[in-house]
């Protein structure tokens, strides 16, 4: 990091809100905070950060979001359709084109048990939306071949809902950062952050030998926000789950549709994903076991997949709390402090930016983000 | 463009470049038959359709990927000519898919 020959003046010091942590989800926030005019700071810890937003599959997903937590799927939900305001905004903003495509999404299944538990699922869903509906269809085979070219015999059905895409997961991060300096926000990388001096509306954060001033605080730092909450009296338990992926070969588009696993991105590679591990830290280890699953279970489903080549792999930590839902916390000991941790860092970019950062910039979050809070794992808020 | 070195063993392998006949050394590779036919692109990349030639002849840039004997995509610098090899352009991706 280049340092100031001098320390920043603090008229130059003060910032209407400091976002903490630079992936898709502080950026998303801290590029809905400058478009509601705050002059905001955010703070990116650097190269050493776990960096999920790197490792992310691209999809907006939402037809598996939210069984049994009907909040969730309705703010997936919001997200997804304020998705295609978002990539206009920034597209004109940046020039950059985040390649959203929404034409429905499919899960696919590859054996009957698979079927029927997807159709009971779904079915759950639509009950537990209410008045706000869950639109999805149960596919048999020769539908799904409608859709999606060459499928395996493997494929028994699938569950369709109209309201999954896929965007470009590292051209989303570049357009928000593009957009929020474009707005005239301060980026900072490389800027750890070491202590942060909590009171109410008034919040001191130092960070790699600057320190600035807010009333405004929001933690977006994905896993660290497991240790920084604490530091404005929240809690944030999440842990990681390592998600591998396998990237094909360019083709010419072949995809129509994203399915859960297998997508194909603007360029013309295929995505293979959705493992789930729970390797502690560890991001730099590949377990061929589940690559082997992954791919088999890509060549099952579209057996053409195997002819193509695989020319990269990477895996990287999902941030996670215990019921895979989201966690968006206000402090109440120190008002004008927030914490956003989520895994679905595409997915949820547009409501992060749209209709979350609003609500920061306002200084409470709306009753629908409620139930979202930490103290459903029984985190007590700490009383002033 | 390019010219065989003088002292190099006899050109006895032919292999096809975009269908035209071309002889190699025992023992070329792919690329270096590329070059000698003279072409002006062996591809142009898949996104940005910029035209591409073999460049670094040692398996490291990816730019001299062809379509050899039908398969796509093959590093033309790591593969040794065989005879009747055919070694094909790409223009833009691979084609895949049920009907590739």
């Amino acid at each position: 990091m280049v340092l100031p020959a001098q320390p920043p003046s603090p008229a130059q010091d003060r910032h209407d809100a400091i976002v903490i942590g630079g992936g898709l989800v502080g950026a998303a926030i801290a590029y809905g905070l400058a478009e509601q005019g705050l002059d905001t700071l955010l703070l990116d810890e650097g190269d050493v950060a776990h960096r999920a937003s790197r490792g992310n599959f691209g999809l907006v997903w939402v037809q598996s979001k939210g069984l049994g937590a009907p909040h969730y799927q309705r703010w997936s939900r919001q997200s997804a359709a304020a998705w295609p305001a978002l990539a206009a905004a920034l597209a004109t903003r940046t020039g950059l084109d985040t390649a959203l495509e929404q034409p429905g999404g499919l899960h696919l299944c590859l054996s009957e048990e698979e079927f029927s538990a997807r159709a009971a699922r779904m079915e759950r869903m639509r009950a537990e939306a209410g008045n706000l509906g869950f639109e999805y269809r149960m596919l048999d085979r020769s539908e799904v071949a409608e859709r999606l070219p060459g499928i395996g015999p493997a494929v028994v059905g699938a569950s369709w809902t109209p309201y999954d895409g896929h965007a470009g997961a590292l051209t989303l991060l570049r357009a928000l950062h593009a957009a929020f300096r474009d707005l005239g926000g301060t980026y900072r990388p490389n800027a750890a952050v070491a202590r942060i001096d909590a009171a109410p509306h008034d919040f001191r954060v130092t960070a790699s030998g600057m320190t600035a001033r807010a009333p405004r605080l929001v933690l977006a730092a994905g896993l660290g926000n497991a240790v920084l909450a604490p530091m404005v009296g929240l809690a944030a338990p999440v842990r990681p789950e390592r998600g591998q992926i396998l990237v094909t070969e360019r083709a010419r588009p072949v995809l129509p549709v994203p399915t859960v696993n297998v997508r194909q991105t603007a360029e013309g590679s295929l995505l293979i994903g959705e493992s789930k591990e729970d390797a502690g830290f560890d991001a730099q280890t590949q377990i061929p076991s589940v690559m082997r699953g992954m791919a088999r279970r890509a060549v099952l489903a579209m057996p053409w997949i195997a002819e193509l080549n695989i020319v990269r792999a990477w895996s990287a930590l999902r941030v996670m709390s215990a019921d895979g839902l989201p966690i968006y916390d206000r402090s109440e000991r120190f008002p004008g402090a927030f914490t956003a941790n989520c895994h679905s860092g595409v997915t949820l970019a547009a409501a992060h930016a749209q209709m979350l950062a609003p609500m920061i910039a306002a200084g409470a979050l709306a009753p629908e983000l409620l139930p979202f809070s930490a103290e459903r794992f029984g985190h007590v808020r700490t009383a002033a | 463009m390019y010219a065989q070195r003088p002292e190099v063993r006899p050109a006895t392998v032919e292999v096809l470049v975009d269908g035209r006949p071309v002889l190699v050394p025992e023992g070329a590779s792919a690329a270096a038959a590329v070059l000698v036919a003279g072409l002006p692109a062996l591809r142009t990349t898949p996104v940005g359709a910029a035209p591409r030639l073999p460049y670094c002849m040692m398996g490291v840039c990816f730019d001299c990927l062809a379509e050899i004997d039908g398969v796509p995509n093959r590093q033309a610098c790591m593969v040794t000519v065989a005879p009747g090899m055919r070694i094909a352009p790409q223009r833009g991706a691979r084609i895949a898919g049920p009907r590739a």
